[in-house]
């Protein structure tokens, strides 16, 4: 708590690229109209870390989190860099057009926030933030955020497993009732293998056969995915 | 700050008569001109075939249009599922508003007046609907002008959002748009009723057999360019 008491905070001004901790109230919001947030890892790191970035391979950590919702990776290399991470604060899924809020007290250096969770239902998706500068003045910010693509596995939209390699859809019972079955994969191919912007859903309108597990109705999105309000206190 | 300049002529008038008794000037200042204030709204329609119905834009001091997560407002399901604006401008915070004349087409832009007396710090709010979707909308919601000085502008992009209270069927009977021409408003709630970002329109050549959208329909976000110039 002794940042608090710096003269610069007690007058109220910002201090231009501190690297000093903060109290920050976090809120993320899952926007879609149909696709759910698996656990969120909310974390405040080093700006030297990134959890993930567009346009390179993903790592390990993030491969398990997109393809089958499993943090724990991350976690790990998050916490192995001092990061003050919140992590499943839903405790759960995020259902679609539901918020929720956090805290976060970060330490010194911790100045940026990066998030992720995995899209589902898809094969690799992911909502993520890569390594935001968290503002040092006080006050509200609102940050809109993506839907990714891991690039790890083909988006075949049928069901199937969430291990690291496993193709196909991870199935949790909360949301089965709204996939379809005996989809013969809309494809088997993943052209871009470095993370991206997601493409998008394409579904189709059969919940028996057809090429995809998924409604098109249903399981599609635009960007943004989810709204993120930052307070700094 | 707005008392000060309603104020001023007062004090200059006394000063000048001298005399706390001369009627015509008392009674002159009694009335003393309004200080109007006055934005121009120009929304530009992005999409490639979604007509933009004709606007509701509104003044008001607290409250929003709407949000995700939450069940529509009816008056709110008016504009989304018929791009009738009647109930949103008659709603009870408004303290201003202007209506659109005509639908905004693909690629047009209309610029709407509005003005409020004495009031700096208002909300300005937009809702229409995306003609040709069963009940996806755009606009903005509660932005707050205390900050917009005399001249300044503002300028941001909006999402499409689906109001949840209609199926997104698509189909030629429950989009009133011009790719449809079916039905408007129902009151019945056949949807999630709940307000999302619209995931976009699927049409029939993508693979939703009953839809009566194809290619010419499809958006992404943004789906409307909003520029609000305080004039006045």
């Amino acid at each position: 708590m002794k940042h608090l008491l710096h003269p610069a905070l007690l007058l109220g001004l910002a201090v231009p690229g501190a690297a000093g901790g903060a109290n920050l109230d976090i809120e993320v919001q899952n926007l879609t109209a149909g696709t759910y947030f698996a656990p969120l890892l909310i974390s405040a790191h080093s700006p030297d870390l990134h959890l993930f970035q567009t346009g390179e391979a993903a790592s390990a950590e993030i491969q398990a989190m997109a393809e089958g919702g499993d943090l724990a990776g991350l976690v790990t290399l998050t916490s192995g860099n001092g990061a003050d991470n919140s992590e499943n604060p839903a405790a759960g899924p995020l259902a679609p057009g539901m918020s929720v809020s956090t805290s976060l007290t970060t330490e010194e250096g911790n100045a940026v926030l990066s998030i992720t969770g995995m899209m589902v239902p898809s094969n690799d998706g992911f909502v993520g933030l890569d390594g935001w500068m968290i503002p040092t003045a006080a006050g509200s910010y609102v940050v809109y955020l993506n839907g990714y693509d891991a690039g790890t596995e083909a988006n075949d939209e049928v069901r199937g497993g969430g291990a690291p390699g496993t193709p196909g859809l991870p199935v949790l019972p909360f949301f089965q009732d709204e996939i379809g079955q005996n989809g013969t994969g809309v494809t088997d191919a993943e052209s871009n293998s470095m993370i991206h912007v997601h493409p998008g859903h394409l579904g189709d309108a059969l919940a028996d056969g057809g090429g995809s597990d998924l409604d098109n109705r249903l399981h599609r999105w635009l960007n943004p995915v989810a709204k993120l309000t930052l307070t700094v206190n | 700050m707005n008392i000060s300049i309603r104020m001023s002529p007062l004090v200059l008038v006394l000063a000048l008569s001298g005399c706390w008794l001369d009627d015509d000037k008392i009674e002159q200042v009694a009335e003393p001109e309004p200080v109007m204030v006055r934005y121009e709204v120009t929304v530009t329609n992005l999409t490639a075939g979604q007509p933009i119905s004709p606007l509701a834009l509104l003044l008001h001091e607290s409250g929003r249009l709407w949000e995700v997560g939450q069940s529509a407002s009816v008056a709110l399901e008016q504009v989304a599922e018929e791009g009738n604006n009647q109930a949103m401008l008659a709603t009870e915070r408004v303290l201003a508003s202007s209506a659109g004349e005509s639908p905004i087409l693909p690629g047009q832009s209309e610029t709407l007046s509005i003005s409020i007396e004495e009031k700096t710090d208002s909300l300005l709010s937009i809702a229409a609907m995306l003609g040709n979707t069963n009940d996806g909308f755009t606009g903005l919601n509660a932005l707050d002008l205390a900050q917009l000085s005399e001249g300044d502008s503002w300028e941001g992009n909006s999402f499409a959002y689906d109001a949840g209270t209609e199926a997104n069927s698509e189909s030629l009977h429950t989009v009133p748009g011009p790719a449809a021409g079916g039905e408007g408003f129902n009151g019945a709630r056949d949807d999630r009723d709940f307000i999302s970002m619209h995931p976009g329109v699927v049409s029939a050549p993508d693979g939703l057999p009953d839809s009566a959208l194809t290619v010419a329909q499809r958006f992404d976000n943004p789906v409307a360019r909003i520029r609000i110039t305080r004039t006045q």
